[in-house]
C-alpha cells in the first residue's frame, strides 16, 4: 500500500487488463488515484509469437439461444451481471450527500443483485456465458451524482422487471419459471423503492408511465431490452440473440 | 370446526367426516380440485369446502386456466373493495399525503385488474365468479380497519404481500397460454411494487426478510410463512451471502389453498 494511502492493484499478466473483473478493479483504483503494480511476470509474454501482448484481444461476443431454457437463463444472468456490477460500483463510493436510508436501500439492492447473479451462474454451471464487459462511463453514468445513480438504477430495475416479464413465456421448465418469478418479484420491489427515492411520497413507485390503464407492468422482449437504447448502452461485449 | 353451518349440516356424517379431514388436508397443503374454485363461484368459502364433499373421493387435479383467473379475480375483488371502502370512509382523511397517494394509485390498479380479468375470463369461454361479500374486520378481529390508519395500512400490507405470493403460486398453472402467463406476470410485478411501497410507508423494508412479520399482528404470519426458504429449484442460495439478504433476494409462492385460508376470514358470503 503506497504511503499516501491510495489503494493499489497487482497485475501479474497484461491480459488481466482486458479481463472485465480485474480491469474494473484497475479502472476503479486509477479513478481513486491509486496505482497499478506491475509484476515482472507481466513481461514474460513479450517474446510471444502470437502478436503484440499490449494490444487487447479481439472482443469476443456471446450468443443467447432463447429457444432453450439455458439461453433464457443466460439472458437473465446477463442482466443480473450488469445490475450487480452497477450497484457494486455504487456501493464502493456512494454519491456525496447520501442519506442513511438511501444507503441502506442501495446496499440491500447490491446484495440482492449479487446473489441473483451468483445463483444463476451456479445454476447454469458450464453453460453460463462469460463475464460481460460493462462500461458505465461511456453511458454517461456519474457515480458522484445522486440523480445519475438513482436514474440509472431506475432504468435497471424497471428494465429488469420488463425483461423478466417478457421472458417468462420463453421458459419451458416450470421450475425455471418459478425461479424467474421469485426474482422478478424482488426486482419490482426494488423498482418501486428506487422510484420512491427519486420522487418520494408520490405515485411514481408504480406510476402511470410504467403501469398501463389495465394495471399491467411492462413486458419487453429480449431483443428490445438489449438494444442500445436499453441495456445495450452499458454492455460492450457484443451479444447475439437467437430465438 | 363448527358444524352448525346449514349447508354442512345437510351432508351425510361419513361424507362430512371426510370433508373435515379434507379441509385439514387443504390446510396442510394438499392440492385443490377445481371444486374449490367452483365453490368460489357460489361466493362462499364454506360452500367451497362443502362442494368438495361432492368430489371427496376424486383425485385432486390442477386448476384450469379459467379457475386460476377466477381465483385471481376473487383476490382482486377483495383488494379493490378494501381500498375503495377505505378511500370513501373516515380513514382516508387520516392518511398522510404519501400514504393517500399510494393508496389512491394502488386502488386504481386493483380496479383495473378486476376489469381486466372480467374481460379476459369470458374471452377464454369462462364465467367470471361474482364478487363475494367481504368483512374486512375479519369477524371483529380488526374492528377499526376503516377508522384507524395504522390498522388500514397493516391490512393493506398483508393483502399486497399475499397477492404477490398468490400470483407466483399460479404462474405454472397458466404457463400453457403464453398470453395469459405474460399478463399474470405483468399484474404480479405491479402487486410487488404496491407491496414495496406500502411496506416502506409503514417503516419496513420494501422486501421481506426471512419470515419476519415486523410490526404486523400475529395473525399475519401465514402471509410470511415460508419466506425464509433459501432453496430454489433444488439449489441452496444460502452460501451466496448473508442469510437476511439471501431470503430477501427471492420471494416465495403460496398455494391456492394457503391463500384462500388467509383470505377466508375476510370473506363472509
Amino acid at each position: 500500500m503506497p504511503a499516501d494511502g491510495t489503494r493499489s492493484i497487482t497485475l501479474s499478466s497484461i491480459s488481466q487488463l482486458w479481463e472485465a473483473s480485474t480491469r474494473r478493479g484497475f479502472l476503479r483504483v486509477a479513478a481513486l488515484g491509486g496505482s497499478a503494480i506491475l509484476l515482472p511476470t507481466m513481461f514474460a509474454a513479450c517474446g510471444d509469437d502470437d502478436g503484440d501482448p499490449m494490444e487487447p484481444p479481439p472482443t469476443e461476443g456471446v450468443t443467447l439461444d432463447l429457444s432453450s431454457d439455458p439461453g433464457v437463463l443466460n439472458y437473465a444472468y446477463a442482466l443480473e451481471q450488469l445490475e450487480a456490477a452497477f450497484y457494486t460500483q455504487v456501493a464502493l463510493a456512494f454519491y456525496p450527500g447520501i442519506t442513511a436510508a438511501e444507503q441502506a436501500v442501495l446496499t440491500d439492492i447490491r446484495d440482492h443483485e449479487v446473489i441473483h447473479r451468483d445463483f444463476l451462474a451456479n445454476a447454469l454451471g458450464a453453460a453460463r456465458i462469460p463475464d460481460l464487459m460493462v462500461d458505465f462511463a461511456g453511458a454517461n453514468v456519474d457515480f458522484g451524482s445522486r440523480f445519475s445513480v438513482l436514474s440509472t438504477a431506475k432504468i435497471f430495475e424497471d428494465g429488469g422487471v420488463a425483461a423478466y416479464n417478457g421472458a417468462g413465456r420463453l421458459l419451458k421448465d416450470l421450475n425455471n419459471l418459478l425461479i424467474a418469478g421469485k426474482i422478478v418479484s424482488v426486482e419490482a420491489r426494488h423498482a418501486a423503492a428506487i422510484r420512491d427515492l427519486l420522487r418520494p411520497g408520490t405515485r411514481d413507485f408504480a406510476g402511470d408511465d410504467i403501469v398501463d390503464p389495465s394495471g399491467l407492468d411492462q413486458a419487453i422482449e429480449p431483443g428490445a431490452v438489449l438494444q442500445d437504447s436499453g441495456f445495450g448502452q452499458f454492455i460492450t461485449t457484443p451479444i447475439e440473440i437467437i430465438s | 370446526m363448527h358444524l352448525q353451518h346449514p349447508i354442512l349440516a345437510t351432508i351425510e356424517p361419513d361424507v362430512l367426516a371426510r370433508v373435515v379431514s379434507r379441509r385439514e388436508a387443504l390446510r396442510s397443503g394438499a392440492s385443490a380440485s377445481s371444486a374449490v374454485v367452483a365453490g368460489l363461484a357460489m361466493a362462499s368459502v364454506p360452500v367451497a369446502l362443502a362442494a368438495l364433499a361432492r368430489d371427496v373421493y376424486a383425485q385432486a387435479a390442477a386448476p384450469s386456466i379459467v379457475d386460476v383467473l377466477n381465483f385471481a379475480l376473487t383476490l382482486e375483488y377483495l383488494e379493490d373493495e378494501f381500498y375503495r371502502t377505505g378511500l370513501a370512509g373516515t380513514v382516508a382523511a387520516s392518511l398522510l399525503p404519501p400514504e393517500l397517494n399510494a393508496i389512491q394509485q394502488v386502488s386504481k390498479h386493483e380496479t383495473a385488474h378486476v376489469n381486466f380479468l372480467l374481460a379476459v375470463i369470458p374471452s377464454l369461454s369462462g364465467t367470471p365468479v361474482p364478487k363475494p361479500i367481504f368483512d374486512f374486520t375479519a369477524g371483529g378481529l380488526f374492528p377499526d380497519v376503516f377508522s384507524n390508519r395504522v390498522t388500514f395500512l397493516a391490512l393493506a400490507q398483508i393483502f399486497e404481500d399475499t397477492g404477490v405470493r398468490a400470483y407466483k403460486g399460479q404462474a405454472g398453472n397458466v404457463a400453457s397460454n403464453p398470453g395469459v402467463l405474460t399478463a399474470a406476470l405483468q399484474i404480479h410485478s405491479v402487486e410487488a411494487r404496491h407491496a414495496s411501497q406500502i411496506r416502506r410507508l409503514r417503516g419496513q423494508k420494501g422486501w421481506i426478510t426471512g419470515s419476519d412479520i415486523g410490526d404486523l399482528p400475529p395473525q399475519s404470519q401465514p402471509t410470511y410463512a415460508g419466506e425464509e426458504n433459501s432453496i430454489h429449484g433444488g439449489a441452496d442460495a444460502a452460501p451466496l451471502g448473508a442469510i437476511a439478504a439471501v431470503t430477501e433476494a427471492f420471494d416465495e409462492p403460496l398455494t391456492m389453498e394457503q391463500v384462500l385460508a388467509i383470505a377466508a376470514p375476510f370473506i363472509t358470503g
